[in-house]
């Protein structure tokens, strides 16, 4: 069986369905991630669904499709995975994910432990803690004036609030970023990002494995909160690990990316910084901005249940489809200007957390970061340089830096 | 084409034209209703795009969803007994003249 297997599509075979345009292009590959607005730009324009010859797929780019299909989870379903892979040809690499590779009924009950865990009444509790971190963290930063805004903030923030809120250990917690990024890698296909990845998982994936059993989690924090729902019985014992390792997967790497994303366009921008200091209240639209200017989340599988038609596209049933958040979030269909980062946009509507039953369960978590330190900065900062090399990292998911060195002044 | 008022904390009345089968949330954004701010886009995941019915519409809505119940308890304004979340309002021609009134924060 194994020669003729699924994997094998990986090296394309298949030529362009009739009528679709096809292209050649890579959104897994170095050239893409150093610059995705061009390809985006021709994605978007090739028709409202291509196919992508290099990994056998159908992608959607435009706002309208990429909503589209994010809506209609029971034609494009999550549970044969929303990587490349698909689960029903190929076993995951790790246990599949109740929640994010769940379709209803099953994800709906995961979905709502989770969902009332990160709740908006679940954030005004530690409000408080996050908004003095943030204003430690600038306070601290300003007085070195020079320094790296991915490692030194967009990271080093997230790690002093994300970690204690889960109810973590100390010990072990540089395998969190190690581990999301294997995740993220591992949504992409077969090339040397995910296989190096998963590779070195051992013992970051033995690492996650003991932090989500419930001994290892500290009562009051969203672990043991997951834990506690398993009690009330709307989870089993066995399922409630699985809903930690959601949260240690998608909580820390994607809010770096997210914080890291605003970092740069602050920093590019200097009349939305002003903005922003004029008008501190605008610090969570203006993380909001980020998110759909720069997408730290780029893209996306589905998978589908039967055959469709989509924007006039008739595509079979187990046909893997990407969608370009990326690009949908840029899109002029929807977006007035939409390569201008503005402050002050009505972002109600990107996809940059996706839409519909999946959308990001962690999102009020994740504005929360963002708000509290756009709103540091709003009011101690005065100016943002870059002063040095930006180098980008590169991931198959999350698009951010690896990189920022900056200077900045006090308000 | 219903049309719905929106009523601002200050008293402001703000009538929009709205389209059957979009919800009250939408209306509002089309129309650039500033006290709606809807984050979640209308996933109800956000509580920002809280509501209060005015009287005598409450009960010619549909029915409130578990989740919406469950996400009202967190909005950032106080919840009241008319509360909803304007994203689960889906409007209907019967719906012509709804009356929304704005809570003074959403965050
Ligand atoms: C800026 C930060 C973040 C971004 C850009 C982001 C993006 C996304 C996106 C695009 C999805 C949709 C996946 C899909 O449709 O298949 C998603 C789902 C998810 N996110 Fe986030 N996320 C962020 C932060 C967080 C945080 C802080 C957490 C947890 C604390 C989290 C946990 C999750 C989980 C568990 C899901 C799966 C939900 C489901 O399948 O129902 N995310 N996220
Ligand atoms: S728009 Fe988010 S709950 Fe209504």
């Amino acid at each position: 069986m194994s020669a003729t297997s699924r994997i094998d599509s990986a090296t394309p075979e298949r030529s362009a369905p009739a009528g679709v345009p096809q292209l050649d292009v890579d959104p897994f590959s170095t050239e893409f991630f150093e610059d995705p607005h061009r390809i985006h730009d021709v994605l978007r324009e090739a028709g409202p669904v291509v196919w992508l010859e290099k990994w056998s797929v159908y992608g959607v780019a435009r706002h309208a499709e990429v909503h589209a299909v994010l809506n209609d989870p029971l034609t494009f379903c999550s549970s044969r995975g929303v990587g490349l892979s698909d689960f029903a040809k190929e076993k995951p690499w790790r246990p599949q994910s109740i929640i994010l590779e769940a379709d209803p009924p099953a994800h709906t009950r995961t979905r709502a432990v989770l969902a009332q865990v990160l709740s908006p009444t679940a954030m005004k509790q530690v409000r408080e803690h996050f908004t003095a971190l943030a204003a430690a963290k600038v306070d601290e930063l300003l007085v070195r004036g020079s320094f790296d805004a991915v490692a030194d903030l967009a990271e080093a923030y997230p790690l002093s609030v994300f970690p204690d809120a889960m109810g973590l250990k100390q010990e072990g917690r540089e395998n969190l970023l190690p581990y999301a990024s294997l995740v993220f890698n591992a949504f992409g296909p077969p090339n040397q990002l995910r296989q190096e990845a998963i590779e070195r998982s051992a013992p970051h994936q033995a690492y996650v494995a003991a932090q989500c059993q419930r001994e290892n989690l500290a009562p009051g924090g969203f672990g043991a909160c997951i834990h506690a729902r398993a009690d009330a019985g709307d989870i089993t014992a066995e399922e409630a690990p699985l809903l930690v390792r959601s949260l240690l997967s998608a909580g820390l790497d994607t809010t770096v990316n997210g914080i890291g994303a605003a970092m740069y366009c602050l920093a590019r921008f200097p009349d939305q910084l002003a903005r922003l200091r004029s008008d501190p209240t605008l610090a969570r639209n203006a993380f909001e901005e980020a998110i759909r200017f720069e997408s730290p989340v780029q893209t996306f599988f589905r998978t589908t249940t039967r055959e469709v038609e989509l924007a006039g596209h008739r595509i079979g049933e187990g046909e893997k489809v990407l969608m370009f958040l990326g690009a949908a979030n840029r899109d002029p269909r929807r977006w007035e200007n939409p390569d201008r980062y503005d402050v002050a946009r009505r972002t109600s509507g990107h996809v940059g957390f996706g839409s519909g039953i999946h959308m990001c369960v962690g999102q009020l978590l994740a504005r929360l970061e963002g708000e509290v330190m756009l709103a540091a900065i709003a009011r101690k900062v005065a100016s943002i340089e870059i002063s040095g090399p930006v180098k980008r990292r590169y991931n198959n998911t999350l698009r951010g830096l690896e990189s920022l060195p900056i200077t900045i002044s006090p308000a | 084409m219903p049309s719905i008022t929106f009523v601002h904390p200050d008293g402001r009345a703000q009538r929009i034209d709205a389209r059957v089968g979009e919800s009250a949330m939408q209306a509002a954004t089309r129309h650039d209703v500033g006290g709606i701010l809807a984050e979640c886009g209308g996933n109800a995941m956000c509580a920002t795009c809280h509501v209060y019915v005015d009287e005598g519409w409450l009960a010619r809505l549909p029915a409130m969803g578990d989740d919406e119940d469950a996400l009202l308890d967190g909005a950032a304004a106080e919840r009241r007994a008319n509360s909803r979340l304007s994203c689960q309002i889906k409007l209907a021609a019967d719906l012509d003249g709804l009356v929304l009134n704005l809570p003074d924060r959403q965050l």
